[in-house]
Order: structure tokens, then C-alpha cells, then sequence
């Protein structure tokens, strides 16, 4: 089967993933509009009092209360969808565990913005890396294409038999959300084609066979219980590449756990998530016109976090610089802690952190630039002035 | 019981079987176990309504004492218990005396 025929459209980020969601058409979709995620559940409201979409939508008092309707929904055996941002996410917290501990494919668009205080509502990652350990999947997406390619595979993989578990969907908040480019659509016969239908296991609803969810577990079950839900996100692995595959046989992009750019015979390699690594792309170009081999690895998925997949494809590097847009105070960057422990089996390359882009922080060409010239200054002398510095700052 | 290794458990942790708490003894949490007093008994139930453990044996519409497999010993019977003439039913005393 031949590739499809494709619509090229100028949309804001929002507006893609609002479409994907028309196209996934979601039983149930709880939600407390954000800054900057409104966009999403804006166009998607006009579209069910339009008539275009079959989903109920609950509008709730606060995030707390969209997670636990999402959960209440997606445990009666629904398909379930909710968009949020930074506070809100911060707000769910406590459900957002209660979602993966369920094992319930709930499907979230998470437009990523930074967390109060000081009070900010522009874009960068403190959200999406605060939720590293609440069970979700964890899909990045650079740009409005892969947000709406990323949504429309996200209940493929979330709903597989050996994963179920939920999955939260990022894109930039403003940079990518709020900015129109353009991108393809897929048409929404063969999004339904490939989507599938969706057979809840042991749903509430199902009257005939009663059941109870959430019962209490004591210290001699609650680890192997824990043990199952790790082993969910390491099958998670093999799905995402499986689903990432027929998508790309069907509709052209491909996807994998990350992209290289330019990695193959890199020794200044920069690590970098979402739209900055549109910007790097440019500057690894003009610097490999300069004759220095520069290179891009841009993760995709962060949980579950491919170490043996990114180790590899590290390992040969000089020098890495990891860039977070998003910080842990008194630690290194997330990113940082993830890509270290990737390469720790290997007599890997000389690592550094820079943080950047907080509260929305421009990431200009030029900054791009004095990361590059410093890695590959690094990995000519070996040695790393500051293990963890913040870019663009005002000393 | 055997118990079950972390690839058994069911998806989720779901308890797919209706009414399998009766299974899980919890007898053996308990400190204060109550005693019934038969003589002082007027069978209003209230013991058997209150019982969060459902530890209360009744038949025939009459109270006939405890389940000790189940009952927690949390004093709720003894507490709800209004006797008769100001002696109670249900009293708490030390497991083990």
C-alpha cells in the first residue's frame, strides 16, 4: 500500500493536536482549560457543538477533578482524553499515579510551560519532567507535525495488551502551541482505520461480571504490583518502534525512540528535547560546513527512557553537551541524569549540562552557536569548566 | 495461601471476584475482642448495622455472636450497643484474658 495523500494546512500548534483529537473522536474528555493548552480544548469544544465528534465533554472545577473524571471514565471502560499545562499538571499529581497504577490508557496533550513561582505562563519543561515518575508514557515532540503525529499514535500505544498505561503527549507551550506553521493531516478514514477499535480489559461497566479497582494492598503485594507496572513501560519500548513503524509505512514520517541529526560520525554531540531542536539543526549545518562534526540527538521518548538505545548511540562522541530546559535545584538537569546514566556502561564521552530557555527564554541561533564552540572545545582538551552552567544568563 | 509472584497478579491488581474480602482473615489484628451478653440482649441490630467488618452472626432475625475471623476489634459494637436498663450487650475486653 502506497503511501497516503496528505493535506498540507497552516495551523498553530494547538489547532493539530485539537485535530488529532477530532480524528480520534474520545468517548469521555474531562478538562480545566490552561495557558497555553487552551487552544486545544478551545478548537475541540467547537468541534463537539459542531456535531463532529461523538465524546462527552465534562467540564470540571479544577485539574484535579479532569484527572479523576479522566480516571473514572477510562476505568467504566471509555477512551479517554484531556489536555493541561504546568499548574494543572502540578494539580493532578496525585491522580496522574492513580492513572498508571489503574494501568488506564488515558491519553493526555501536555502543552509544556514553566511552573510557578515566580508566576510565569510561557513555555519550557519543568511540567512534563516533574510528571518523570507518575507511570506515564512520555512522548516530546519538536515541532505542530510531530505533536499531531505523536497524538494520533499515542492510544496505539498506550492501549496495547502488553502496556496500558497512560500517555502524555508535549509539545512546547507558545513556541509551538501558539505559532502557526505548516503540516500535514492525515485524512480521517484512514486515521480510523488505523486507530482501531478499543476493547477495555475489565471495565466497570461491564455489570454482568462485578469487580473492584483501587482496593488497599499492604507491604506483601505492593512491590510486585510496582514490578508489573515497571514491566508494562519496558514492553513500551518495543511498542512505540512497532506502532512508530506502521505509521511510517502508512503515512510517510518516521519516528523512532530519538532522532539523530547528523550523529552518525559526530564527536560534538548536543542532547536537546522539543523545538530547540529545530534551531540546533541549523547551527549543526553551518558548523559542519566549518569542517566540525557536530551532531543532534533529540529524545522522543523520555519514559521509558531508552538507555541502551541512547548509550549506543552516544558512546562514540568526544564531547556531549545536554541542554535542559528545566532545572532541579541543588541537582543536574533532568535530561542530563538520564542521558549520564545512559552512558555509564561505556567508557563514554566527556559530559556537561547547560540549562536554558526557563520561563520561556528565547534560544537564539547564536546561543546554539557558543554551546557548539564550547563541546568541541571540550572535546579537544577533555576537560569541562563548569559541569552544570545556565545559558543566556545575566551575570 | 500460597502467594502470588508479581508476573500472577491480576491487570491492575483488579479483583475480578465479588464478595472475596471473606477470604482475608483479620482476626488477628485485634486487641480488644467484644463479648455478648446474651441476658442483655434486645436484638435491635444495632451492632450488626454498625460493624464495618460485617463480624455480627445473625439468624433467624437474631443476634448470635461474633465472627472472630473477621472482627478487627474496633469497639463500634460496644460503643452503638444500648443494653438493657443500662447494662450492655457488647462489651470490650482484653484479647488474651
Amino acid at each position: 500500500m502506497g503511501i497516503t495523500s496528505t493535506k498540507t494546512v497552516a495551523v498553530t500548534g494547538n489547532q493539530a493536536v485539537a485535530e488529532a483529537l477530532r480524528q480520534l473522536n474520545p468517548d469521555v474528555m474531562p478538562a480545566y482549560p490552561i495557558t497555553p493548552s487552551t487552544g486545544i480544548m478551545e478548537s475541540f469544544t467547537t468541534f463537539v457543538s459542531n456535531g463532529k465528534v461523538d465524546t462527552e465533554v465534562i467540564l470540571v472545577e479544577s485539574e484535579h477533578s479532569a484527572m479523576s473524571a479522566c480516571i473514572g471514565a477510562s476505568a467504566a471502560g471509555g477512551r479517554v482524553a484531556t489536555a493541561t499545562s504546568a499548574q494543572g499538571l502540578a494539580l493532578m499529581w496525585e491522580m496522574l499515579h492513580i492513572a498508571s497504577g489503574y494501568r488506564l490508557p488515558i491519553l493526555m496533550a501536555l502543552v509544556n510551560r514553566a511552573l510557578s513561582a515566580p508566576l510565569n505562563i510561557h513555555g519550557d519543561n519543568s511540567d512534563g519532567m516533574g510528571m518523570r515518575d507518575c507511570g506515564w508514557i512520555q512522548l516530546f515532540s519538536e515541532n505542530a507535525q510531530e505533536a499531531y503525529d505523536n497524538t494520533i499514535m499515542a492510544y496505539r500505544i498506550a492501549e496495547h495488551k502488553d502496556v496500558r498505561l497512560p500517555i502524555a503527549v508535549n509539545m512546547d507551550g507558545f513556541i509551538i502551541s501558539h505559532s502557526i506553521e505548516s503540516m500535514q493531516f492525515i485524512p480521517d478514514a484512514e486515521v480510523k482505520k488505523f486507530l482501531g477499535e478499543y476493547i477495555a480489559i475489565d471495565p466497570l461497566l461491564d455489570i454482568d461480571n462485578p469487580k473492584s479497582i483501587g482496593a488497599l494492598v499492604l507491604p506483601d503485594y505492593y512491590m510486585e504490583h510496582k514490578r508489573a507496572q515497571h514491566q508494562a513501560m519496558l514492553n513500551t519500548t518495543k511498542v512505540i518502534k512497532d506502532v512508530s513503524e506502521e505509521f511510517a509505512k502508512l503515512f510517510g514520517r518516521k519516528y523512532n525512540l530519538f532522532e539523530t541529526y547528523r550523529l552518525e560520525d559526530a564527536e560534538v554531540v548536543i542532547v536537546a528535547l522539543n523545538s530547540a531542536a529545530g534551531t540546533i539543526k541549523d547551527e549543526v549545518d553551518r558548523y559542519r560546513e566549518k569542517g566540525v562534526k557536530a551532531g543532534l540527538l533529540k529524545p522522543r521518548v523520555f519514559r521509558p527512557f531508552p538507555y541502551a538505545e541512547v548509550g549506543a548511540a552516544l558512546k562514540n562522541a568526544k564531547a556531549v553537551c545536554v541542554m535542559d530546559r528545566a532545572d532541579s535545584y541543588g541537582g543536574f538537569g533532568p535530561m542530563f541524569m538520564e542521558i549520564a546514566s545512559a552512558l555509564f556502561p561505556h567508557r563514554g564521552p566527556v559530559l556537561f549540562n547547560k540549562i536554558y530557555g526557563l520561563g520561556g527564554r528565547d534560544l537564539m541561533p547564536l546561543d546554539v552557536d557558543q554551546v557548539i564552540e564550547e563541546t568541541a572545545e571540550v572535546a579537544k582538551t577533555g576537560k569541562v569548566k563548569m559541569m552544570k552552567d545556565y545559558m543566556t544568563l545575566r551575570s | 495461601m500460597k502467594q502470588m509472584n508479581w508476573k500472577e497478579l491480576p491487570h491492575a491488581g483488579t479483583i475480578l471476584k465479588a464478595g472475596n474480602t471473606s477470604e482475608y482473615k483479620t482476626g488477628s489484628w485485634r486487641t480488644y475482642k467484644p463479648r455478648w451478653i446474651e441476658e442483655n440482649c434486645i436484638h435491635c441490630m444495632f451492632c450488626w448495622i454498625y460493624c464495618p467488618d460485617t463480624a455480627v452472626t445473625v439468624k433467624d432475625e437474631k443476634m448470635t455472636g461474633f465472627n472472630y475471623d473477621h472482627c478487627k476489634g474496633c469497639g463500634v459494637c460496644a460503643m452503638e450497643c444500648p443494653g438493657k436498663k443500662g447494662n450492655k450487650a457488647i462489651v470490650m475486653e482484653e484479647e488474651g484474658k
